[in-house]
């Protein structure tokens, strides 16, 4: 039995959010969600559309920050719209706070007019969220990030969406929530955050004691799959080498025989 | 043979060209192709109570550290290897940019085209169930004509057109009468602020002959056209520190220690302002080059 980390378990619940896609653009921001996006293109779904987060659809699929490719395709930054408007899309994007009912802030903690802390501005959330399929990716999962409620809406929920009407909610479709505990989505209850899976070694009460509203659990939560064989190969000898997913979240070393924790 | 007019100008005779108040888009995109020269020459002057749109990078936080921004339309504002723009969060938190318009990066795009397509607006579902209609609420929305597949007549956010007065953009390569290409991987968005403006200003690494534009580079890279062009500027390096592949990329370098001064005390701020600032854009290339001998030395 060969041992995995924490992180390549993350990659692996990134890379199954986006198994069934089929063939439209996977847009991951960051390292997580391009590790997983590009796992799930070398496994599950080789239909996914990548690029090198510039403005090249890539042909093959190279590790991390590897700069040179085939190139399949041209998506400077005008055509990332298009295809947010077309609809074949699914991005995966950090989210600064989430809330229970999945909407997303990137934009400022704190008042809007004056913030306590002023981030990135909310980039593309609102209409990637009323346009494409959208997943977010937490590295630390803690009540700072999983919040009551948002200070400032970015990414639009289904709650949210359904009552800004038809034209919100047509094409609002928040996927996944994957944390560096478990994966979530946002069917419980009145559109709210669900929890469907604990990572190996997780228990339910840490990631209920880490989320700062009272998440939906269905029964008993299965725990997050583990990594194939084929899959760490690939995490460590193809994709990542250099190990970047350990910056994102450091080594919790976990035998495939070892019970987590109930 | 009778030929079209040459504008080829100085960066400060373009900046002798916009007055107090002004609405500027700067092109380019965050840390990428910024119009860098023309944002230095505007610290120069005395220009104040700008309207800046822009998606922003350090141009942002430049002109917000100096106090020349009296509101900002942006989407984001980023220097990408350094995620948060510390000028930009400063003034954000001190509330010293007395307007602020923050729109969906892709509302940013539709405005830009409502401007160039002399439109009041164009729909979009982007900002819809946001926090972008609750913090501009003078946004409003629009509802369809025709009914959807359901009999639904959808509501749109109606974005509004980011006119502006003018439009400062930097390129590879343009000729004397305001033709330019890129050259790099992206032509962002910079015809569009072109077209969106009444005035624009292309400053370039390179002016060439209009023939020197297609010789080793396809037609399909010539973005802007002359007729949306008022003014044309020779700015070697202008970019800087951004990037402007393939003449140069990011000086991560120098935007490492640019960062830091912001993040810094106010005379960690006065220092970078003295040493780089504080002359001519002659004097700025300057004193880059001598900052990366030092670092090389070191």
């Amino acid at each position: 039995m060969s041992e995995f980390s924490r992180a390549e378990v993350c990659a692996i619940a990134v890379a199954d959010a986006f198994k069934d896609d089929g063939e439209i653009f996977a847009s991951p921001m960051g390292t997580m969600p391009m590790l997983g996006v590009r796992l799930a293109k070398l496994t599950s779904n080789p239909d996914l559309v990548i690029s090198d987060g510039e403005s090249l659809f890539l042909g093959g699929t190279p590790p991390l920050f590897a700069k040179a490719d085939v190139v399949e395709g041209w998506i400077p930054f005008r055509r990332v719209f298009d295809v947010v408007a077309y609809g074949k899309r699914h991005v995966m994007m950090g989210a600064t706070q989430v809330d229970r009912h999945g909407n997303q802030n990137i934009s400022a903690i704190g008042d809007f007019a004056q913030p306590k802390r002023q981030l990135l501005g909310s980039r593309g959330a609102p209409g990637n969220t009323v346009n494409n399929r959208t997943s977010y990716w937490v590295p630390k999962h803690n009540s700072r990030v999983f919040v009551e409620q948002v200070d400032i809406v970015s990414g639009v929920g289904p709650k949210r969406a359904k009552e800004a009407g038809p034209g919100a909610s047509k094409y609002n479709d928040i996927h996944r929530i994957v944390s560096n505990l478990g994966v979530f989505d946002v069917r419980g209850p009145d559109d709210t955050v669900r929890l469907l899976s604990v990572h190996p070694g997780v228990s339910v009460e840490e990631v209920v004691e880490n989320t700062g509203f009272a998440l939906a659990i269905d029964g008993d939560v299965p725990v997050t799959r583990e990594p194939t064989e084929t899959e760490l190969m690939l995490i460590r000898n193809v994709l990542d080498p250099r190990s970047l997913r350990d910056r994102e979240v450091p080594p919790v070393a976990l035998r495939q025989d070892q019970e987590p924790k109930a | 043979m009778s030929k079209p007019r040459e504008k080829v100008m100085t960066i400060d005779e373009v900046v002798a060209q916009l007055s107090d108040g002004m609405t500027i888009g700067i092109g380019g995109w965050g840390p990428r192709r910024k119009p860098m020269a023309l944002v230095r020459a505007i610290l120069r002057s005395d220009l104040t109570d700008l309207t800046i749109v822009s998606w922003g990078g350090a141009d942002v936080g430049l002109l917000a550290r100096a106090g020349r921004i009296k509101k900002l339309v942006y989407a984001f504002v980023s220097l990408d290897s350094i995620p948060l723009e510390p000028n930009f969060q400063k003034a954000r938190q001190e509330k010293s940019i007395p307007e602020v318009v923050e729109l969906d990066e892709g509302m940013f795009q539709t405005g830009l085209y409502a401007a160039a397509q002399r439109l009041p607006f164009l729909p979009m579902r982007a900002g819809l169930g946001s926090d972008v209609l609750v913090n501009n609420p003078w946004i409003r929305t629009v509802t369809s004509p025709y009914a959807d597949s359901d009999g639904a007549f959808e509501e749109l956010t109606a974005v509004p057109a980011l006119k502006l007065d003018v439009a400062l953009v930097h390129l590879n390569r343009a000729d004397a009468h305001g033709n330019a290409t890129y050259l790099g991987p992206d032509p962002y968005f910079d015809d569009l602020f072109v077209q969106a403006a009444d005035r624009a200003f292309v400053t370039c690494e390179q002016i060439v002959d209009t023939a020197g534009l297609t010789v080793d580079t396809p037609v399909q890279r010539l973005l802007i056209s002359r007729m949306a062009v008022s003014g044309v500027v020779e700015t070697p390096n202008g970019a800087h520190f951004t990037t402007c592949t393939p003449d140069y990329e990011r000086d991560e370098k120098f935007q490492k220690v640019y960062a830091a001064a912001a993040s810094g005390s106010d005379e960690d701020w006065a220092a970078f302002a003295d040493r780089f600032l504080s002359g001519d854009e002659a004097a700025y290339q300057a004193a880059v080059a001598a900052f990366h001998a030092e670092e090389a030395a070191q």
